[in-house]
């Protein structure tokens, strides 16, 4: 078993607590992880990303070679192309369909969305909704990953006993609604 | 014991495995986590370990080699620029030497993803004549922090660990070992001169230092670190350098025969690499940064082998490695890309929005627009750095930790009129004081804007040395009360800050505005940790 998985977003949106949800259930499982993160200058409101792989044998490089990933999960449209060319042919791209726009030349959304839904292999996920309309706005992370586990063949319920693990420092509630986020996001 | 670490706690969680008694650090990208890491760990509680941060990277030096005089075990960290600033003290502690051991973690960032340059530590570990380990993987990191302090005491030298962002802000697993107890209490015997560095005993210490020099390469030569790894009988060898080994190793499947030297201890094993020599025709140096031992290559061995890497091309000359250009340049074909996308803009990363620095911006902006055109604004390192971008485009410069103040009063000296220059509260008291001292003295006409939000902000929120002493620190110095002058930075009080600027620019002496108001960023935190 191996995935490859580049986490694309905008500083502060959450991708690095993906990637920490990921990394525990793998660990779980037994499995290796390597995880390259971005820390420091970029993390104010620029463009972030982060190189997880996760395999039941050794990995050897932290960053996922070009046109080797199986799997973007971006928090955002553009971002999930930005990392496009390190797709490999037959991956996934799992991202929220809601622009972050910070930028005074954001690109034509029309564009953005035209480009995505040239690849057959997309889960076009309105995760912003989905995340206001079940009051959760702070849970669009989860519902993204709950629309990513059956690509990154993880079951809901290992990825609830990460989240169960990972949070449960910040009380039963936050656990609860973000084990709730994941089921919604693997309806979506 | 199995625990999924960033390599920087790694390093931390190693440190204090290994007996550590204090670490001594000033915050930078990517070296932040091993001191946030030790400061929160139990043991570290527990055990009463140093950890304050400190006023810069050569007082932490300074700190460490005294912790090291007494006896105990001491550990430095910092980001690669950081190590300019603490190298006197870092290159002279080869030449006193150490009692309890010293490492010297240095972080370098090729590809600059958050620093001004690409300077790579090991230059610095041979000007100091110590040993060097660069860890290939999170679990080497943890590892190597025993083998250093046990090899510093054994060698009496300090040891540096090299890091590159990639090995620092990356995560695995690691197998935790044992813990080692703290070292006693143990300075030297009052007779003992060793670290007095007069001339007559820095002599003494110079050739002892050099006559040590064939032992470390021989260590090196034996290290577990510096391993080969063949198949076949490969004639183009290749010579992996830390994380270098990693991206060679990512591709290994795709190779019929291979030849390869890792090299995770330096000085570099002389004896290996002409051994290589001997069974190659080529020899092909990965490394990340600088080209550090490729350089080395062609004093060591003969012309008949051809030593290719960042300076004869095969690999680019700047910026990191990655898989993808290290396996091209061990000659395997590219994998099938999709195009990148032509839709997708660059997303520069911006001052957060409701930051005192935004305001600070938007007054000195005002002036500089509407009143003095001929301004020119000194800038400095922390977030108010990105005060050079859009929307507001108001910096001249920004070179090194300090250089606003001093580089203002050099361009006021030259004859500029209206110079300003703009620092950060950690980054005045890491080294803007001497330089307002320089300005002060000699009554230069500028304006030094103190932008104090009460912590240091771009590496994620430490503690900032001079905070609550700012007003102190500059009457201290000199500057005369009259044009020192605190003010709150908030959209609303733009036009009176503006007016005060313009008033001290039309001041010819120096003055100094300190705009305080605490970063968005900590203050949420602290509402949240309240709850």
């Amino acid at each position: 078993m191996k995935k490859d998985i580049i986490l694309a977003g905008v500083g502060g949106q959450g991708i690095l607590s993906i990637a920490t949800i990921i990394g525990d259930a793998a660990m779980n499982k037994g499995l290796y992880i390597k995880q390259a993160e971005v820390h420091g200058m970029s993390q104010r409101g620029g463009d972030v990303h982060s190189h997880l792989r996760i395999s039941s044998d050794p990995i050897a490089s932290d960053l996922i070679p070009e046109g080797k990933a199986d799997i973007i999960i971006a928090m955002e449209p553009m971002e999930a192309l930005r990392y496009k060319h390190a797709l490999a042919p037959n991956g996934w791209i799992v991202t929220s369909s809601t622009p972050f726009v910070n930028i005074p030349n954001y690109p034509e959304l029309e564009t953005i969305l035209a480009e995505l839904k040239s690849f057959e292999n997309l889960n076009l996920v309105d995760a912003e909704d989905l995340a206001k309309e079940n009051k959760m706005p702070r849970s669009v992370n989860m519902i993204l990953l709950g629309a990513a586990a059956k690509v990154l063949d993880l079951d809901i319920d290992t990825l609830s006993e990460s989240v169960n693990r990972v949070f449960s420092s910040k009380g039963q509630a936050i656990v609860d609604m973000n084990i709730a986020a994941l089921k919604i996001g693997e309806q979506a | 014991m199995k625990q999924l670490l960033l390599g920087d706690h790694a390093v931390a969680l190693g440190a204090l495995h290994a007996g550590l008694s204090g670490v001594y650090a000033y915050p930078g990208t990517p070296s932040t986590e091993i001191t946030e890491y030790i400061q929160l760990a139990p043991l570290a509680k527990e055990r009463g370990v140093k950890s304050k941060w400190c006023t810069n990277e050569k007082t932490a030096m300074e700190a460490a080699l005294g912790m090291s005089f007494a006896g105990k075990r001491a550990l430095v960290c910092m980001k690669h620029v950081g190590l300019n600033v603490a190298a006197d003290a870092f290159v002279n502690s080869g030449m006193t030497g150490v009692n309890g051991g010293v490492v010297v973690v240095s972080a370098d960032d090729p590809s600059m993803h958050s620093s001004q340059n690409e300077q790579d530590s090991r230059f610095y570990g041979k000007f100091a004549m110590i040993p060097i380990l660069e860890p290939a993987s999170q679990q080497e990191a943890y590892d190597m922090m025993s083998y250093a302090f046990d090899m510093s005491e054994e060698l009496k030298l300090p040891v540096l660990m090299r890091l590159v962002t990639r090995m620092a802000h990356s995560r695995a697993v690691v197998e935790i070992g044992q813990v080692r107890d703290e070292n006693e209490l143990n300075p030297p015997a009052s007779d003992v001169m060793d670290w007095v560095l007069l001339p007559a005993i820095a002599r003494r210490k110079n050739d002892a230092l050099t006559a040590l020099q064939p032992k470390l390469v021989d260590n090196a030569e034996q290290s577990k670190y510096n391993i080969q790894i063949r198949k076949g009988n490969a004639k183009n060898g290749v010579i992996a350098c830390g994380i270098g080994y990693n991206y060679v190793n990512e591709n290994l499947s795709d190779l019929e025969e291979y030849d390869i030297l890792r090299i995770a201890q330096y000085p570099a094993p002389i004896k290996l690499i002409q051994e290589m020599a001997q069974r190659c025709d080529s020899i092909l140096v990965v490394e990340d940064g600088q080209p550090f031992v490729e350089e080395q290559l062609r004093g060591i061995l003969s012309q008949s082998v051809e030593i290719k890497g960042r300076l004869s091309g095969e690999l680019p000359r700047c910026g990191e490695l990655n898989p993808d250009n290290v396996r091209v340049a061990l000659g395997l074909k590219s994998f099938e890309l999709h195009d990148k996308s032509e839709s997708v803009v660059a997303r520069p990363p911006a001052l957060c929005q409701g930051c005192g620095h935004r305001d600070v911006y938007g007054a000195l902006n005002e002036i500089i627009r509407n009143v003095y055109p001929d301004t020119r604004v000194f800038g400095d390192i922390g977030c108010y750095t990105l005060g050079a971008l859009s929307p507001f485009r108001a910096l001249n410069s920004c070179v090194d930790m300090g250089a606003s103040i001093t580089m203002a009063k050099g361009a006021a000296d030259a004859g500029l009129k209206h110079a300003v220059a703009i620092i950060g509260d950690s980054t005045f008291t890491h080294s803007g004081m001497t330089g307002l001292l320089d300005a002060v003295n000699a009554n230069a006409a500028i304006t030094v804007i103190i932008s104090d939000n009460l912590t240091t902000g771009m590496t994620g929120g430490q503690d900032s040395a001079g905070t609550n002493k700012f007003e102190a620190i500059c009457r201290g110095l000199g500057v005369d009360e009259e044009h020192l002058h605190v003010v709150e930075p908030l959209p609303k009080n733009i036009p009176v800050i503006a007016e005060l600027m313009k008033k001290e620019l039309d001041y010819q002496g120096l003055s100094v505005i300190i705009p305080r108001r605490e970063c968005i960023q900590t203050l949420a935190r602290k509402a949240k940790q309240k709850k």
